[in-house]
């Protein structure tokens, strides 16, 4: 772990965050409820209110570079119990749009085993590369 | 007199959830409802876009509620928890925010008309529980299903986020009560608004593999025979990936999953071969015929 080094600039990535999201990171007074209920968050390396912690002191990339928007399920249980009524689900989806929108693609057609995508439900398919891809 | 509804059907009904629709139109049809499907209709986009600073992830959605519209109908219905979270959640959006309706129909201008908001979404169960009622479905059953107990999942999509919930959010108890009317014995399921890992089943199957033991150990626990669900992604997770759930964990015991349509066809004496038990990949006919369902 190396030191934080905070900039005005990292704020500005903080406004981009809010901005795409449609919330205020600021809004969060860590109580963990959203990590409590997350059935994703055994597998994140930064759990929701963690991330929410990074986000609010400007360690955007922190988040953006750890696996956590990309094993959020979007499940919606950290956004309806949120008692500040932030919804983090949409957080999630704007540490995976500023990656998306430099045309990074988290997965692709091509690295799908056949098999997979012969069995896969279309709305997996849709769902999984709306999420994740540009 | 049949009552013709208009329905969304979504991509996954017409393929590998086909014995869904084929069952929720015997269903219906036993209540005089005849789903009819949507003329033109487009891939809803499956999850709804959560930016606030785009609008093109809500113009699919919105281009169908058009379509509803274009007919004069009122209503639409959908059977897939997915298909009816984007609509409903879209046309929330819209109806909230009048701005952004404007841009999608300026995005939309090669439609003959515009949208305003006047659809109305519903699901499945909404139209049994409020429409239909409880007790009707109750008068309906010729095979009651006595000797199995059923837990029922409901995942997310149902019931979040709360503005578009089609029952308490925490603690949903519809198809729960659905299936107290066919006649079977339903246990509490704890797990049932946990997500089943949705999406993730494409990249990462370990980590659905591991919700779906979870969730199969859970209603095992509580003493179900059978889970039913209303989405054809928890339906794929939770049936197809307990085949990884049982390399990853060897004391995984298997579990039928079923729609609850199916369930509800078999209770109104439909003949085993119309109810769709082919594509499962747990098959629950051992079960059913054990319990003398079958």
């Amino acid at each position: 772990m190396g030191v934080l080094k905070l900039t005005p600039e990292k704020f500005k990535e903080v406004d981009l965050i809010n901005r795409i999201s449609g919330q205020n990171v600021y809004d969060c007074y860590q109580c963990g409820r959203c990590t409590s209920g997350c059935p994703s968050a055994d597998e994140m390396e930064i759990v929701p209110s963690q991330t929410m912690r990074f986000l609010q002191i400007g360690a955007v990339d922190k988040v953006v570079e750890s696996n956590t928007p990309w094993v959020c399920l979007a499940c919606l249980i950290c956004s309806v119990r949120c008692p500040k009524g932030i919804d983090i689900a949409a957080i999630m989806e704007a540490l995976r749009l500023v990656k998306l929108r430099r045309n990074y693609d988290f997965i692709h057609p091509n690295r799908i085993p056949e098999e997979d995508l012969e069995e896969l439900p279309p709305i997996a398919l849709v769902a999984a590369f709306r999420k994740m891809t540009p | 007199m049949t009552v013709k509804i208009p329905y969304y059907p979504g991509c996954t009904l017409k393929s590998t959830a086909k014995n869904f629709e084929d069952t929720a139109r015997l269903v219906a049809g036993i209540f005089d409802y005849e789903l009819d499907d949507l003329y033109r209709w487009n891939c809803c986009g499956a999850v709804y876009g959560l930016s606030e600073d785009n609008v093109m992830h809500k113009v699919a959605p919105v281009r169908n509620l058009l379509r509803v519209k274009e007919v004069g109908e009122k209503r639409v219905l959908t059977l897939c928890s997915m298909c009816f979270n984007t609509l409903k959640r879209a046309n929330y959006y819209v109806r909230k925010n009048k701005d952004k309706l404007e841009v999608i129909n300026a995005i939309m201008y090669l439609e003959n008309t515009t949208y305003d908001g006047s659809v109305e979404v519903i699901h499945l169960l909404e139209l049994l529980r409020d429409e239909i009622g409880f007790s009707r479905i109750k008068k309906a059953v010729k095979k009651p299903l006595e000797g199995i107990t059923v837990a029922a999942y409901y995942g997310c999509l149902l019931l979040r986020p709360g503005e578009i919930a089609i029952d308490n959010m925490e603690q949903p108890t519809v198809m729960e009560d659905l299936m107290e009317a066919l006649g079977a014995k339903v246990v509490d399921l704890n797990v049932k608004t946990e997500c089943c890992g949705a999406y993730q089943t494409v990249a990462r199957k370990d980590i659905v593999a591991d919700r779906t033991n979870l969730i199969v150990e859970e209603a095992h626990k509580m003493g179900a025979d059978v889970l039913i669900t209303s989405c054809p992604l928890c339906h794929f997770n939770l049936d197809r990936r307990q085949k990884d759930a049982k390399e990853r964990h060897p004391d995984f015991k298997p579990m039928p999953i079923l729609y609850f349509t199916q369930l509800m066809a078999l209770a109104f004496g439909f003949s085993e071969d119309k109810l769709g038990f082919d594509p499962h990949y747990v098959d629950p006919r051992p079960l059913l015929k054990e319990r003398g369902l079958l």
